[in-house]
């Protein structure tokens, strides 16, 4: 641990460190010869909801497995609703949270009621299970085996085991990869009535929609870094642009060509295949029109769409996030 | 990870207890397995059933002779032997009855040539051809030549009296069903265990439950609480079905046999969470199963007496679990005796169960 590391964690103020859900500063994993999380810090407010947003091998996973207290951190300190791991608590500290994992299996042979009631069992004031199966809406399920059900009601039942304990703190781990939309939907539901009771969730997805829907403020990580963090408007904001116009040419142009064009912000791409930054469309695409035209060059197709976290991510690592 | 504490302040109006509620969604899950009931239950019946009747007591088994054809005073031979109620017997030409011989079709060969030059009256000559090797074979030498003999004119100077023994308790399947039972409980709990705790592992279901207040050593009790109830039923069937079937009682206590079969069924729990500890993959924990296991299959008395094998080697014979779980419910059920008479191989059940156990809690991967 550096003494700079420590000297951060230590000088925070007092208030808003009891406002707080989860820090961490300084926060280092590495699996023999990958560093999966590499000096991450951040802070989780009560009562809001956090975003881990990046892709597959951004080190996500493992930055909540170490904020859940089953990653031990090569280096860093953690926080979580005011207790350290490892220091006496860790049982105290699990009672008041609730863990959704990436990919558990739950055992396929118990219904849903025998699910829950396991996990209950391991809380010392658990909500009733009757509760937690109206909150995820799996009433006709209650004596379904695990085995049959859709990949969004298993989801559901997830989610329920996680509220079982009635947390302060919600980890919720890629919750929506691989749903359909309305069991998307279902989920977002959930997350959005746990938060409305005044619960904290600190959330992974590699969804744009996602983040940009349930989250206060979104943290962008990519190869064990966070590259930028703050509320998703601001972050698009930040952008400088409204719209993001993409187009492809016959024939090649130098990038410098578009950089005056009124209303563009930003240019990315070179040769024959360009992405705008576009603050004002109106003016943008007269002017971007007449350019080729001037120069003679023929468009093959041409999109545009308003800004997203998606742009976002392109414009800070230079790939898009679905690619992955 | 540092070490779960147990607060009273946590306590508070729990019920019901995780403890009680693992164990019980174990066995849901176990009876809902059909394969894994086949497994348990039906297998050793079938196993007992087929081996019960291969080695089943028969009425005086028949020793197995060859009269070459064509040989000198072939006639004469044959019907002497013909007269022995000992003895069934063929008449084959030279090649065949070697072929017989060698396949064990038949135990002797007896070829019948010319008097040696020189002799008197109508004595006869013969060759007798037999494995050594095979008890049948000397037997059937034995007879045919005693059968010869006799005919031939030798007296008996013995008065013989003949008990014979073929009771229930010194059959051979008086002998195999408490190695069945002992089998059982070791291949339930060793697989049961072991497949159901690394299935859990590969599905992050370990992980999950680790995310959570729950004890480790609860989730680990709570296996072999489940294999008490498993065992009783076990046991049972296996003994149930060699006394309807087969007529083998349970000479000593029931109480007695339940208490080394609860021993020997914790035992193998233990065993199979220890080898369960850390194996990430089904194929990984089945080597591992198998190693273990194999030995004891081998060397642990289940099928034929571990006294056969080398004097030098019997320590650690009787050093396994396997060997000392058999031991004791060969005293209980054949020799009817006390449970005290089985102190040493509980103690060293006892050893392997708890040692095991305490291992398996510190190696134990979770995820």
């Amino acid at each position: 641990m550096t003494t700079e590391t420590q000297r951060a964690f230590n000088a925070a103020d007092r208030g808003e460190f009891d406002s707080m859900a989860v820090r961490c500063a300084g926060l280092v994993k590495r699996y023999e010869d990958v560093v999966a999380v590499a000096g991450i810090e951040l802070a989780v407010r009560r009562g809001e909801c956090f975003g881990l947003l990046g892709p597959n091998g951004a080190g996500k996973t493992t930055t909540v497995e170490i904020l859940e207290g089953l990653t031990v951190p090569d280096d860093g300190l953690v926080e979580v609703l005011g207790w350290r791991w490892g220091t006496g608590r860790d049982h105290d500290l699990r009672e008041r949270l609730g863990v959704q994992l990436q990919e558990t299996q739950l055992a396929e042979k118990l219904t849903v009621g025998e699910t829950l009631r396991l996990f209950a069992s391991f809380f010392a004031r658990p909500r009733p299970v009757d509760d937690v199966i109206g909150m995820v809406g799996l009433e006709d399920k209650r004596h379904a085996r695990v085995g049959k059900l859709s990949g969004g009601q298993k989801q559901r039942l997830a989610l329920a085991c996680a509220l079982v304990s009635d947390p302060e703190l919600l980890f919720l781990d890629e919750p929506t990869t691989g749903l359909d939309p309305q069991a998307r939907l279902n989920v977002w539901e959930v997350v959005e009535a746990f938060r409305g009771r005044g619960g904290t969730v600190l959330l992974t997805t590699h969804s744009m929609e996602e983040a940009a829907r349930l989250c206060d403020r979104v943290a962008i990580m990519d190869h064990g870094t966070i590259l930028a963090m703050n509320r998703p408007t601001v972050l698009v904001d930040s952008l400088g642009a409204e719209q993001i116009v993409e187009f492809e040419l016959q024939g090649e142009l130098d990038p410098l060509a578009l950089t005056g064009l009124p209303g563009v912000s930003g240019v990315g791409g070179k040769g024959s295949s360009f992405r705008l930054s576009v603050c004002r469309i109106g003016e943008a695409m007269p002017a971007l029109l007449s350019e080729l035209e001037r120069r003679g060059l023929t468009i093959e197709s041409l999109t545009t769409h308003q800004a997203t976290l998606e742009d976002v991510f392109v414009h800070l690592t230079g790939r898009a996030l679905r690619d992955e | 990870m540092s070490e779960t504490r147990w607060t009273p302040a946590a306590r508070g109006p729990r019920r019901p207890h995780p403890l009680v509620e693992l164990t019980r969604a174990r066995l849901v899950e176990f009876v809902r397995e059909p394969e894994a009931v086949f497994w348990v239950f039906v297998f050793p019946v079938l196993l007992a059933l087929a081996l019960g009747i291969a080695f089943r007591s028969k009425p005086a088994e028949r020793l197995r002779a060859a009269v070459e054809r064509g040989a000198p005073a072939q006639a004469r031979i044959l019907a002497i032997l013909r007269a022995s109620p000992d003895l069934t017997v063929v008449e084959l030409s030279a090649a065949e009855a070697a072929q017989a011989l060698r396949t064990g079709k038949v135990d002797v060969v007896v070829e019948g040539t010319a008097p040696a030059a020189g002799s008197e009256g109508e004595l006869l000559s013969v060759t007798y051809r037999y494995d050594t090797t095979r008890a049948e074979g000397r037997a059937a030498r034995l007879a045919v030549d005693d059968a010869l003999q006799r005919a031939l004119g030798r007296p008996d100077l013995l008065a013989v009296r003949e008990e014979r023994v073929a009771q229930p308790g010194n059959r051979y399947i008086d002998f195999l069903i408490p190695g069945l039972v002992g089998l059982n409980l070791m291949g339930s709990g060793m697989w049961g265990l072991g497949f159901a705790v690394v299935q859990a592992r590969v599905r992050k279901l370990l992980k999950r439950f680790a995310a959570t207040p729950m004890r480790r050593s609860h989730y680990l009790l709570s296996f072999m609480l489940s294999r008490l109830v498993g065992l009783v039923l076990e046991v049972a069937v296996v003994v149930g079905f060699g006394w309807l079937l087969f007529g083998v009682a349970v000479r000593g206590s029931l109480v007695d046999l339940a208490v080394v079969s609860l021993v020997g069924a914790l035992t193998f729990a233990g065993l199979g969470l220890l080898v369960a500890a850390r194996p990430r993959t089904i194929e990984g924990v089945s080597g591992w199963m198998n190693l273990v296991q194999l030995p004891m299959w081998l060397f642990s008395g289940t099928f034929f007496s571990y006294e056969r094998f080398p004097a030098a080697v019997q320590p650690a014979i009787r050093a396994l679990p396997l060997t000392a779980l058999n031991d004791a419910l060969r005293a209980v059920i054949n020799e009817g005796s006390p449970l005290s008479a089985s102190f040493p191989a509980v103690l060293v059940m006892a050893f392997w169960g708890i040692g095991s156990f305490a291992v398996a809690l510190r190696l134990f991967r979770w995820q």
